[in-house]
C-alpha cells in the first residue's frame, strides 16, 4: 500500500447572474421620521450576507452611518420583486437596485435639507455621520433626523426612492450565434494537493491555494467566509456527496444524513486564499459576486490532482474510493505522474 | 395513552410538564417548554442540531426519551448567556464569522461548551473531534474550529 501525493490546478470564469428572459431585481428605500432608513427587498439572505451588504451599499449611497439603515427583506408580499438569491447575483443585481433607490432618496433628502437651510441643494454634502452641511461651511449644518422630521411634518415630502436593476434578455444573434448572457465575470484559480491511497482508493485533501478575482470586496470578512465555506462544498461535490451513487438505480441511494456523505471537520485542509479586486464597471461600488463560484474550481482541481497522484482520470462525480480503485486496477496499478 | 408527570431542571429553573410516553426530549423542550434553541435537523442522531447538555454531558435530544431526564439538569443554548452578555463561545462565534444560516449553530455551541467545560485548553484535533457529530453546510468548519480555539484562549486569559 502506498499513499501518493498529487497536485492539480483549475481556472474558472464565472458569469454573475443569469439571463433566462431578463434578470431584474427591485429595491425601495424610505426614511422614517427618526431619520433612519428602511430598505425594502424580497431578496433572501440565507446567511451569505445580503442584508449586511445591501445595508452598506444603501448607507454609503445615502451618505449616512450604516447604523442608520435597516434592511427588511425576505417577504415577497411586502418587498418589491427579486428574481432570487442564486447565480451569485445578489450583491450585483440587488446591490445596484439598492444604489438606484438610495440615490433617488438622497436627492429628496438633499432637497428637503436645502429648503431648511435656505440654500441650493447642489451646494450641500453629507458627512457620513448623520449630518448634511453646506460645502466648505460645516457650521451651516442640519442632521438627517431633523431633515426627516421637516420633510414629514413641515414640507409634506416622502424621502424615498425606487430602484430596479435589469439585465435585459440577450437574444442569440442568428448570423453569428453570439449572445451576451452576463455583464461581468468573476475569475478564480485553485491548486489542490491530495493524497491517494492505492489500496483503498481513498482521497485525502492535503491543502488548497486559491486566488479569486471578484470585483471589489464590499465586505472582506463576508467574502472570505463565502470562499472558505464554498471550498468545503467543492470538496464535498468532488469527493463525497451524491443523491444517486448507483444511478439510475435509486434503491441504494442515501436517504438521510446518516447515509448522505459529506466531509466532516476532520476532512478539511489548510486553504490559503488571495482575493484580487478589479472593480466591475457596472457593479455596485465595483462589486461582482463571490457566491457559487467559490465551490467550482475545487472539483476540476481535485480531479487533476488525483490524475497527477495515481494516473487515473475520473470524469464522473463524486470521485469515490470505489471509482478510484476500479480505475487503478484497470490500468494495472498506480502510475504517479510527474510532480509539478 | 396516559400522560406522565415529569420534573427536571431546565437551564437552572425547575420545570414540570406532562408528556406522552415516547415523547423525545427535543419535542418536550420545543413544544412543551417553548425553548426553540435546540433544532430539529434529522430526528435520528445524524446531524447534531438538537444537542443539549444533560447533567453536563452532551446528548442528542432527538434520541433521548423525555422521561429519562426526570430529576436531572438539562442545559440548552438558551441558558448559556449570562444575562444580556453573550457567553465567550457565542462572542467568539460572532467574531470569527462561524455562522452563516445558523441552523447548526446552537448544537455546535453546546458541543463546544461540553468540550471546554471538561477540557478548557483543547488542541485543534480535540476541537475537531468534539464537533465531528455536527453537520454544517455553510461554513466549511474552519471558522467554527477557529472560534472554539479563540474562546478557549479567552478562557485561559481570564483564568
Amino acid at each position: 500500500m502506498t499513499r501518493h501525493r498529487g497536485r492539480g490546478i483549475a481556472s474558472i470564469n464565472y458569469p454573475i447572474g443569469m439571463n433566462l428572459g431578463g434578470d431584474p431585481s427591485q429595491a425601495l428605500v424610505h426614511s422614517n421620521p427618526s431619520g433612519k432608513f428602511t430598505v425594502a427587498l424580497s431578496s433572501i439572505d440565507l446567511g451569505q450576507g445580503m442584508k449586511s451588504v445591501t445595508r452598506q451599499i444603501c448607507a454609503e449611497t445615502l451618505g449616512v452611518p450604516v447604523e442608520d439603515v435597516y434592511v427588511d427583506t425576505a417577504d415577497s408580499d411586502t418587498g418589491p420583486h427579486c428574481m432570487g438569491s442564486f447565480a451569485s447575483r445578489g450583491t450585483h443585481r440587488v446591490g445596484n437596485a439598492v444604489m438606484m433607490a438610495a440615490r433617488e432618496a438622497r436627492g429628496v433628502m438633499m432637497e428637503a435639507a436645502a429648503e431648511e437651510l435656505e440654500v441650493n441643494a447642489a451646494d450641500l454634502e453629507t458627512d457620513g455621520r448623520g449630518n448634511i452641511h453646506v460645502k466648505g461651511a460645516p457650521h451651516r449644518s442640519i442632521s438627517t433626523k431633523d431633515v426627516a422630521i421637516a420633510a414629514q411634518f413641515k414640507q409634506g415630502k416622502t424621502i424615498s426612492g425606487r430602484g430596479i436593476f435589469l439585465v435585459p434578455l440577450s437574444d442569440v444573434d442568428p448570423e453569428t450565434g453570439e449572445m451576451s448572457p452576463a455583464t461581468c465575470y468573476a475569475h478564480a484559480c485553485l491548486v489542490a494537493e491530495v493524497e491517494v491511497d492505492d489500496e483503498t482508493g481513498e482521497v485525502a485533501m492535503v491543502r488548497m491555494d486559491s486566488a479569486y478575482e471578484l470585483g471589489r470586496a464590499l465586505n472582506p470578512r463576508l467574502v472570505e467566509q463565502q470562499l472558505v465555506g464554498g471550498a468545503w462544498m467543492g470538496i464535498s461535490h468532488a469527493l463525497y456527496e451524491t443523491p444517486e451513487p448507483y444511478y439510475p438505480d435509486p434503491s441504494h441511494g442515501p436517504r438521510d444524513f446518516v447515509e448522505y456523505l459529506m466531509p466532516g471537520p476532520g476532512d478539511i485542509c489548510p486553504h490559503d486564499i488571495a482575493v484580487l479586486e478589479r472593480p466591475a464597471a457596472d457593479g455596485p461600488f465595483g462589486a461582482k459576486g463571490p457566491g457559487e463560484m467559490c465551490a467550482n474550481p475545487v472539483l476540476p482541481a481535485v480531479a487533476n490532482a488525483i490524475f497527477n497522484a495515481v494516473g487515473v482520470r475520473i470524469d464522473e462525480l463524486p470521485i469515490t474510493p470505489e471509482k478510484v480503485l476500479r480505475a487503478i486496477k484497470a490500468q494495472g496499478g498506480a502510475r504517479p505522474q510527474a510532480r509539478r | 395513552m396516559a400522560k406522565t408527570a415529569l420534573q427536571f431542571r431546565h437551564n437552572g429553573r425547575d420545570v414540570a410538564i406532562f408528556v406522552d410516553g415516547g415523547t423525545n426530549l427535543l419535542v418536550a423542550l420545543r413544544e412543551l417548554i417553548g425553548d426553540m434553541t435546540p433544532k430539529f435537523g434529522c430526528g435520528q442522531g445524524g446531524c447534531g442540531a438538537c444537542s443539549v447538555l444533560i447533567d453536563g454531558e452532551l446528548h442528542l435530544s432527538c434520541l433521548t426519551l423525555a422521561e429519562t431526564v426526570a430529576g436531572r439538569s438539562v442545559e440548552t443554548l438558551d441558558g448559556i448567556k449570562d444575562g444580556p452578555s453573550l457567553h465567550p463561545l457565542q462572542r467568539a462565534f460572532a467574531d470569527n464569522f462561524a455562522a452563516q444560516c445558523g441552523y447548526c449553530t446552537p448544537g455546535i455551541l453546546m458541543a463546544a461548551k461540553a468540550l471546554l467545560d471538561r477540557n478548557p485548553q483543547p488542541s485543534r484535533a480535540e476541537v475537531v473531534e468534539a464537533i465531528s457529530g455536527n453537520i454544517c453546510r455553510c461554513t466549511g468548519y474552519e471558522p467554527i474550529i477557529n472560534a472554539v480555539l479563540a474562546a478557549a484562549s479567552v478562557g485561559r486569559a481570564r483564568a
